[in-house]
This record gives structure tokens, sequence and C-alpha cells, in this order.
């Protein structure tokens, strides 16, 4: 019971950050497809965003252990 | 699965409690150096350590033969680490701007021991990342902070960068309430935090699933015709887990140096 807690904590916070990286990454493509001349400053700005975006499913993943 | 794989192991049957997941990264100290401690903090030289020397070791040697003879023009090794030396250049450039030169050394430090820490995961013998243990990331975050908040402390001077920290300016007065507690948080600790977490976590998470797989294989392939399914999967699966843990062992070291660039950029140049 205790095991599928800690489940549960991490597969409920990886929902809204797989939701966030989906338009993220989505929404980079788009700007470099449209622009590809843009293409290396929107990638290091979508890197920039993906790593806040992902911190929190790695909090969750990090919070599944520790409770 | 984990207590399918444990009774699969046993042969059949399994009764008590399961070793935690820890058992996974905690090793033993050398037999000769159980008793070494400073100040009360126990010096263990045990497995984690060696593969972290280890790793140092063959990146000193790497770096030190590809530029102790600098050719004009250059071979292998040599191409290779300039070419990675020119990549955190134009990294340092991109990001932080006409001041980014200072800091490339610190950056390339950031990228070649995390990058070397992190592919232990995958070397034959050794298959345990020193970076899955939250020592190595914290202590890295924590130089990262300093180094940031030293930055900004020294281009803005004290009072100027935490008033810029903790009251950026184009804000309307009365969301200071708000904002104030939020910035001085999100900058001071939830950023070097977040660097040590991202890059413990996904080593963590990297090294339990590639021993699920090869454990996986180990246990289900021999055991026909019962669970030799699952072994061929994994067995198909385990060349993906490899390329996959490759792929985010160069992807960490990339992104912690790059955001740790980041945050030295937003440190000497403040915000607009």
């Amino acid at each position: 019971m205790e095991n599928l807690g800690n489940g549960l904590v991490f597969g409920l916070a990886t929902l809204g950050p797989g939701i966030g990286l989906g338009i993220l990454i989505g929404k980079a493509i788009e700007s470099m497809a449209r622009q590809p001349e843009a293409a290396g400053m929107v990638r290091t700005t979508m890197f920039i965003g993906i790593a806040v975006v992902e911190a929190l499913a790695l909090l969750g993943f990090v919070l599944a252990f520790a409770i | 699965m984990a207590l399918t794989l444990a009774a699969a192991e046993w042969g059949g049957e399994f009764e008590g409690t399961l070793d935690p997941i820890t058992s996974l990264f905690e090793f033993a100290p050398l037999p000769a150096f159980e008793d070494l401690a400073l100040f009360g903090v126990d010096l263990w030289i045990n497995r984690t350590i060696l593969i972290a020397w280890f790793m140092t070791l063959v990146a000193m040697t790497l770096l030190v033969a590809a530029t102790r003879n600098p050719q004009v023009v250059p071979g292998k090794l040599q191409s290779l680490v300039e070419m990675l030396v020119d990549f955190i250049r134009g990294l340092a450039s991109d990001i932080i701007g006409t001041k980014g030169a200072r800091y490339v050394p610190l950056l390339t430090t950031f990228f070649v021991f995390i990058l070397f820490m992190n592919l232990a995961k995958l070397t034959p013998f050794l298959m345990l990342p020193p970076t899955s243990r939250i020592a190595f990331p914290l202590f890295l975050a924590l130089i990262a902070w300093g180094v940031y908040v030293g930055a900004g402390i020294k281009e803005q001077g004290f009072v100027h960068y935490f008033k810029e920290l903790a009251f950026p300016p184009g804000v309307p007065k009365a969301l200071y309430v708000l904002l104030t507690p939020i910035e001085l948080l999100s900058n001071l600790v939830l950023r070097p935090f977040t660097l040590m977490l991202r890059l413990f976590a996904n080593m963590v998470a990297g090294h339990i699933l590639v021993v699920i797989t090869l454990v996986a294989i180990h246990v289900f392939l021999p055991s026909f015709p019962a669970g030799s399914l699952v072994g061929v999967f994994a067995l198909v699966a385990a060349p993906l887990v490899f390329g996959f843990e490759l792929l985010i062992i160069g992807l960490q070291a990339y992104i912690f140096t790059m955001l740790a660039a980041v945050y030295i950029a937003s440190s000497v140049e403040p915000a607009h």
C-alpha cells in the first residue's frame, strides 16, 4: 500500500510537466520551422524552459522516495 | 516488478522484506578506511569514491595528453578537446556576452567533470555514476551558487545586487509584498536546489533503469520457459536503454553548464 502511494506521487507529479513539456517543445519546433535562422537561439531558450518545467517532475520523483 | 524479480531470483518463493532502493547506491567502506573521520564526519573511501577518482584520472589524462604538445595541425584527440572548448566558449559568449570569457574555464570544468562522472554509469565494470550520490551534485551546485552570487556582488556592488534581486524594477510598488519573497526564494534557494536535484534525480533514475534492465536479463532469460519472454524483451530493450542513458548523460552535463551560465549572466547583467 505504501509502495502504491509512492508510485502515485510520482505518477501524478509527471502529469503537469508532461503536458507542459509537450506544449513547450512543440512551440519551439514550430518556431524553428518557421524561422530556421533563429534555431540556435530558440534551442537555448527551449532548454532553459525545459529545465524549469522538468524541476517539478523531479521534485515529485524525489518526494516519492522521501515520503 | 521488484517482488517478481526477487521471487524469481530466490527460486519461486520469496519471504521477508526487500532491500530498500538505496542499497543500489550505498557501499561499505574499504576495510583500511573504516575509522577515518574528520571533525566527526566519516571519510569513507568506498566504491563511489574510487570510481570518482578513476574517472577524474581518465579525464585528466585525456586533457593533458591532448594539450601538452599542441600542434598547428591538430591530431584527433587535440581537435576533439579544441572542439569541446570552442563549444563552451560559444555557449558562454552567447549567454553571458562579452564578459563570458572569464567564466569559460569554470564552465568547461563543470561540463567535463559532470560528463565523466556520468559516463561511469555506462562504463563496464564501474556501472555506477558518482553523481547519483547527493554530495557530488550538492557541491557542484554550491560552487555554481557561490560563483553567481559572487559575480553579482562584484559586478553590481553588494547593496545594488541584493536590491535588484529583492525589488526587481518596473513593477508597481504594491506588488512587492508578493514579489519580494518569491524572488528571493527563487533566486537564492530554488536555483541551486533545482540545479542539484536535476542532476541527482536524473542519475538515480537512470541507474535504477539500467539495473532493472540488466537484472531482468540476468534473471528471466535463463528461466525457460516461465519468464523467458520478459528476458528476451529486456535483452532487446537493453541497447535502447543504454542509448537513451547516453543521451541523458550528455544532456545533463550540457544543461547544468548552460544553467550555470544563465544564472551567472543574470548576475553580470541585471534584469531590464
